[in-house]
């Protein structure tokens, strides 16, 4: 499997990408004719890939994966992307993954519902996202029939899916909130406005790097354009100014903490040998944070974003192939887990060098 | 910018964003808890899925006359209640009223769908149907090795939903 280097996720220079790592729009669809996934036979599932894996969905060259076909490295890979679901990547029915456009687009094939397709856009861009979505939906609309109930519209395996089936979500990164212990109440006004506050790799991943996707549980009753106005009018320019605020207030009234800890968190990164990815993720969000207040001029919000995802295990793997089967260890006096920490901690060490 | 409480002079030490009002709110410790403004242990995100079961129970304890399977995939709302996932569109129709409150609760009291639906003036059944027995041809034209055929039928493929201009 071939994957570019980190498709937008390493992009920075966004709007409002000192807060906005990337926005996506993701739409779930069903043919007309099959039971949903869980109910369909491996020859239905099998026909459903032959009719999608041939549709031509984009201008852009689109990849197709058989994901039958990955070992396990790749498949942890596209996990750590966000191109897929690990339920997706774990399940045993056959399914497929359409990638295209440089990692912005992609399509899981045979998930909780047949369809499930993502565009991803660095930065502020949940408009651009969502028009990119509607076009592929409308290519697809002309090619099979999608099943839609005259009263709940689209309909999807899990009933509280139904109606548009879209789900709009921004990547945050908010550290000042964390430091300022003002994250529960972001959470209540999320929830007051329905809205869904998960961590960087979804449910259960909270707070891993001070990163926060907020999305949209209501799907019924809204037309994607109203929750879309809604998105980009309300919810993510005041999300943005809460986290701005209380980068400023750190700044007016604390500085010298600040900045001790930003530097701290350098110093650290700058001189571990063993690196754990939690860690690793506690303080990259810290220099992210000073490189986008300009308290650290000689780093790059880019080397920064490109950390998080190299410090993960699959990309460690990826980016050093030699760790890549625990046999061919490169020191055999250590453990595999101790060789991922250390090389881990090199790939920051060098990236972060001065 | 060091905010001072909104209500009397000290300094501000809650500083809460009223999102639905689009505005912030700084008040100091005293006035914050006057107003209501205690940080609870963090609640929890809402779990529709969790409330549901507790719920479907007494659906299915109140009435006898609900339809107990789907006729196009065997699904039972037993089986719903287990996994939280209906087995195929038409599950909808059979479990029409049983789903009606299970949807409302997780939509905040929505019931229906607002926006797109597929453009169904032209007729996409036949387009599936089409595409299916295309690739079929398809399949076979590369069994007997006629490429040239398989090559055409696939341009044929890319072609079906272009149809007259619109
Ligand atoms: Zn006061
Ligand atoms: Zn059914």
């Amino acid at each position: 499997m071939k994957l570019e280097r980190g498709g937008p996720w390493i992009e920075t220079g966004g709007p409002e990408g000192d807060v906005v790592v990337s926005s996506r729009a993701r739409l779930a669809r069903n043919l007309v004719g099959f039971p949903f996934v869980n109910q369909a036979s491996g020859d239905q599932c099998r026909e459903i890939l032959r009719l999608v894996r041939t549709l031509d969905l984009s201008d852009h060259s689109m990849q197709w994966l058989d994901v039958m076909d990955l070992d396990d490295a790749d498949r942890q890979l596209l996990v750590e992307r966000h191109l897929v679901s690990r339920n997706f990547i774990d399940a045993d029915t056959p399914r497929g993954l359409f990638i295209g456009d440089g990692e912005r687009l992609s399509m899981m094939v045979n998930e909780e519902d047949h369809l499930r397709m993502q565009v991803l856009l660095p930065g502020c861009e949940l408009r651009e996202a969502w028009r990119r979505a509607s076009d592929i939906d409308r290519k697809l609309e002309q090619n099979v029939e999608l099943a839609v109930h005259p009263r709940w519209g689209y309909v999807t395996a899990c009933p509280t899916n139904v109606g548009t089936a879209i789900r709009f979500s921004v990547m945050t990164h908010l550290p000042a909130l964390r430091m300022t212990n003002e994250i529960e109440r972001l959470r209540r006004a999320a929830n007051a406005l329905d809205l869904a506050v998960r961590g960087f790799y979804g449910e259960g991943s909270e707070s891993t790097g001070d990163f926060y996707q907020v999305s949209n549980q209501i799907t019924l009753g809204v037309s994607d354009a109203d929750l879309l106005e809604r998105f980009i009018e309300t919810i993510v320019p005041r999300i943005v100014e809460y986290e701005r605020m209380a980068r400023r207030m750190m700044l007016d009234r604390s500085r010298m903490q600040l900045e001790d800890r930003v530097h701290r968190s350098l110093g650290l990164l700058r001189s571990a040998r063993l690196l754990g990815v939690e860690e690793a993720m506690k303080h990259l969000s810290r220099i992210r944070l000073g490189v986008s207040m300009g308290l650290l001029e000689e780093l790059k919000l880019s080397t920064v974003q490109r950390l998080f995802l190299d410090v993960q295990p699959g990309h460690l793997r990826m980016n050093n192939p030699d760790l890549s089967s625990p046999s061919t260890m490169v020191n055999p006096g250590q453990t595999g887990e101790e060789e991922i920490r250390l090389r881990r901690a090199e790939i920051v060490r060098n990236a972060l060098s001065s | 910018m060091n905010p001072k409480c909104d209500r009397c002079d000290r300094p501000a030490e809650v500083h809460e964003i009223d999102v639905k009002k689009g505005v912030q709110i700084h008040l100091c410790r005293e006035c914050a808890i006057e107003a209501g403004f205690q940080l609870p242990d963090s609640p929890p995100v809402t779990k529709v899925l969790s409330d549901l079961a507790s719920m479907q129970v007494q659906i299915a304890t109140g009435s006898g006359q609900r339809a107990s399977s789907c006729s196009s995939c065997g699904t039972t709302f037993g089986r719903f209640r287990k996994t939280g996932l209906l087995g195929c569109p038409q599950c909808y129709e059979t479990f029409a009223k049983q789903l009606e409150p299970v949807i409302a609760r997780s939509q905040n009291g929505a019931g229906t769908h607002v926006g797109r639906r597929p453009d169904r003036d032209a007729d996409r059944a036949d387009h599936q149907a089409l595409r299916r027995s295309i690739l079929d041809e398809i399949e076979r034209a590369v069994a007997s090795e006629q490429y040239e055929r398989a090559a055409k039928l696939r341009d044929r493929l890319q072609s079906i939903a272009e149809g007259p201009a619109s």
